[in-house]
């Protein structure tokens, strides 16, 4: 930065330096000072809805006045002023008519506690009401079709952030408003039902709403239900990116690795057994670096989909199901360990199969989706019984009166929880590649991978990386994108045929699944994913092993079960088929 | 989408007509009167395809846009679409017993747009900006100027015999 682009703006009587900050609001958090907004999302276009954020600025040449500060852009040489009368009123008047027009029902409400507008209702010492309640005959149905969301239009704020989390990230725009003045609503096409459109449950609509107009279905409930039960024998899995963020619910920083004291509170809370799904990340890679390896010998099905993201595969299954062929056979980690659990923990640890009950912990909405599918399962029992996200768990492990922080961490149960640093950041964006790509190297190789990091695909804030390797003169180019919204020009560079890679990593989540739509609320931040991805990196590079081939349970495994990699058993228990849901699909028509 | 509907819409004449604007979604509105020109309002389906087909839209994005503005109907309109201009003008000079007597001689209960024949739909519209002959009333973007309720009732009567 040169003296010349040096500006500086003065705020509350501090001056401010500046430089390409989109806005004034990004200026004042910057400064260490802060404005409520409701609508204004770091990792969305400014919208402007809420009027939550408006300051009043002080020209030089004496004029004021007042502008939202997510849509203004910084200028040199202006005061800004954050709490004025005028302000304050401005956003007492605006909380005062969403509050007349909103279900206030906060005590039932699954956001209690954990939303904005009750939050900014407190702040605003908001007691008198001037309005006139909205009218019962004015409710609308909850629409709960859906099996990883709620949507409730009842508490919606029009905010649009959720229309423009689903039109920017996914490229989809499943959500959108209707109508015009009073009678506006955020909705589906025509308001059908969530579980009946082309949504792909990825939750990032729900991790950016500022109240309970969409929030995640709960399912801790049932999952009570389960450990109450002294017949059951509950065992529990949790994936790489529930480790790094689980912490933020009880004042620790993002990123810090929780592993050890997820351990001992999962177990306090009365699960049997605790497994880890890093264990079966490093199964996948196993299955997947092998049929990697055989498809760039056949030269078929190139290049090859990963398929650990329920919403990437929801999305190819309605809208290209002519694409279905490139995506690996492999089921996602979760959907592989629990039938490795159904099969195995009755035998190790004499549980009779009925009173089995599998748990999964995930950053994710769209597992709740995937748990329910049909082809996951045995005899009519699904693999994986319950899906509750991280935020679930953080709520579980408050109400057991567990204090977090000052438990001694544990260990896994063996042998389904030990893990290798390939195994833990398939958390982050980039990290399935570089797990599979460090595998398949050794594979066709027979030579040790020397550095084991491939920096070149990591990184949460670029979502669409192409990084070319070289295993041992053979040229193969991994494209690794994240969000819908860059698969998708993926998908169209393959149908065009100017695509140059082998290899598609997708995560439908911006930054992967340590920003999932599960994840502890951090839609006010966008560097919470770039330290969640650090501390998932940091794991993996103090972990002894760091290939997935190296872990020596997973060797065990095959030794004594699965016999090898794409083996016959392997393939009854690893793999599956996926369906074309276009029929049904919005393009459907 | 159940299988009879799939084949209530000519997906081919939507091509033709998004082609006519160049897919372009800045061109959205234009493409959506066509539709309704067609089909005298907007299937649910046409704006599915709509909302599929073009870039950068999605169906809720179309459905967004077609119930923003009043122009255009979810609902079937009439072969005859009678609209009753209810600006001001129009208003204090006695609109609502022009539509009060239209509704009844088409007998069209409250809430209802369309005859049940499918012949005639009734809105009410703002300043069509032909105060001087307040009321008005259109019919089929034919201006019959300073209605009464008597009046109407002709011009449906006359109608109404020509289709008989």
């Amino acid at each position: 930065m040169t003296e010349e682009n040096k500006k500086t703006l003065i705020i509350e009587g501090k001056e401010v330096e500046f430089t390409d900050e989109p806005n004034l609001l990004e200026v004042i958090r910057k400064a260490g000072m802060n404005v409520p907004t409701f609508c204004y999302r770091p990792d969305l276009t400014s919208f402007g809805a809420c009027r939550m954020c408006v300051v009043e600025v002080e020209y030089p040449n004496g004029r004021r006045m007042i502008n939202s500060s997510c849509t203004m852009p910084p200028e040199a040489g202006i005061k800004v002023h954050l709490n004025t009368e005028k302000t304050r009123r401005i956003r007492k008047t605006v909380l005062e008519l969403l509050l007349a027009n909103h279900d206030r029902k906060c005590l039932t409400c699954e956001r209690n506690g954990n939303c904005e507008l009750q939050q900014y209702a407190e702040e605003y010492g908001i007691k008198d009401i001037r309005f006139p309640d909205k009218e019962l005959k004015d409710y609308l149905p909850i629409d709960d079709s859906s099996p990883a969301l709620v949507r409730d239009p009842n508490k919606c704020i029009l905010c649009g952030a959720c229309v423009r989390a689903c039109t920017e990230f996914q490229g989809h725009s499943v959500l959108g408003f209707a109508n015009r003045g009073s009678k506006t609503l955020v909705q589906p096409m025509n308001g059908r039902p969530l579980g009946q459109v082309d949504c792909v449950n990825c939750g990032q609509c729900a991790a950016v709403c500022p109240t309970g107009a969409l929030s995640i279905k709960n399912d801790t409930d049932k999952v009570w239900d389960e450990i109450t039960n002294p017949e059951k024998t509950v065992v529990v899995q949790m994936a790489p990116a529930t480790r790094v963020a689980l912490g933020e619910m009880f004042g620790l920083k993002p990123g810090e690795n929780t592993i050890g004291l997820m351990n001992a509170a999962l177990r306090r809370i009365g699960f049997n057994y605790v497994f880890d799904t890093n264990f079966s990340a490093d199964l996948t890679i196993m299955e997947e670096a092998t049929e990697f390896l055989e498809r760039l010998k056949s030269g078929q099905n190139l290049p090859l989909f990963t398929s650990c993201c329920p919403a990437w595969i929801k999305y190819l299954e309605t809208q290209h199901p002519d694409m279905l062929h490139h995506l690996s056979s492999c089921k996602s980690p979760m959907s592989m360990l629990s039938p490795v659990l159904v099969e195995l923990v009755p035998k190790y640890f004499n549980v009779k199969r009925e009173n089995l009950v599998v748990v999964a912990v995930m950053p994710c909405t769209a597992k709740k989706y995937e748990c329910k599918r049909p082809e996951l399962g045995k005899d009519g029992r699904a693999d994986t019984d319950y899906v509750i996200t991280t935020q679930e768990l953080g709520k579980m492990i408050r109400s057991a009166g567990i204090d977090f922080n000052s438990l001694e961490p544990e260990e896994n149960d063996s042998p389904f929880g030990e893990y290798t640093g390939a195994g833990t950041i398939f958390g982050a964006s980039g990290g399935v590649a570089e797990a599979a790509v460090r595998t398949a190297y050794e594979f066709a190789t027979g030579e040790e991978l020397k550095p084991v990091d491939i920096k070149e695909m990591r990184g949460t804030t670029n979502r669409s990386k192409t990084v070319e390797l070289d295993i041992k003169g053979t040229k193969v180019t991994v494209r690794v994108v994240s969000t819908l919204k860059e698969a998708e020009k993926a998908i169209q560079e393959i149908k065009d045929g100017t695509a140059n890679f082998q290899m598609l990593e997708v995560m439908a989540c911006p930054g992967g699944c340590i920003n999932g739509g599960g994840q502890p609320r951090s839609c006010d931040d966008s560097t919470v994913k770039v330290q969640r991805a650090e501390g998932l990196y940091k794991e993996d590079s103090e972990l002894p092993f760091r290939k997935s081939h190296k872990n020596p349970s997973i060797q065990k495994l095959y030794n004594e079960f699965l016999e090898k990699p794409g083996s016959h058993k392997a393939h009854e228990m690893l793999h599956t088929v996926y369906n074309n849901k276009f029929a049904g699909s919005y393009k459907d028509v | 989408m159940t299988a009879e509907n799939l084949h209530k819409i000519d997906t081919s004449k939507l091509d033709e007509i998004i082609n006519q604007y160049g897919g372009k979604k800045s061109n959205l509105i234009a493409i959506l009167q066509k539709v309704q020109e067609v089909y005298r309002y907007l299937p649910e389906d046409a704006m599915i395809y709509i909302g599929t087909k073009m870039e950068g839209l999605s169906p809720a994005t179309v459905f967004g846009v077609a119930t923003f503005y009043a122009q255009f109907s979810l609902e079937p309109k009439g072969k005859y679409e009678v609209k009753v201009c209810d600006g001001t003008a129009c208003h204090v000079r006695g609109s609502m017993p022009v539509l009060t007597a239209i509704k009844a001689r088409l007998d069209l209960k409250d809430g209802q747009m369309t005859t049940n024949d499918g012949l005639f739909s009734l809105e009410t519209v703002s300043c069509l900006g032909a105060c001087g002959l307040a009321p008005v009333v259109v019919i089929n973007g034919k201006v019959y100027p300073q209605m009464t309720s008597d009046a109407i009732k002709i011009v449906l009567d006359t109608l109404l015999k020509e289709e008989a």
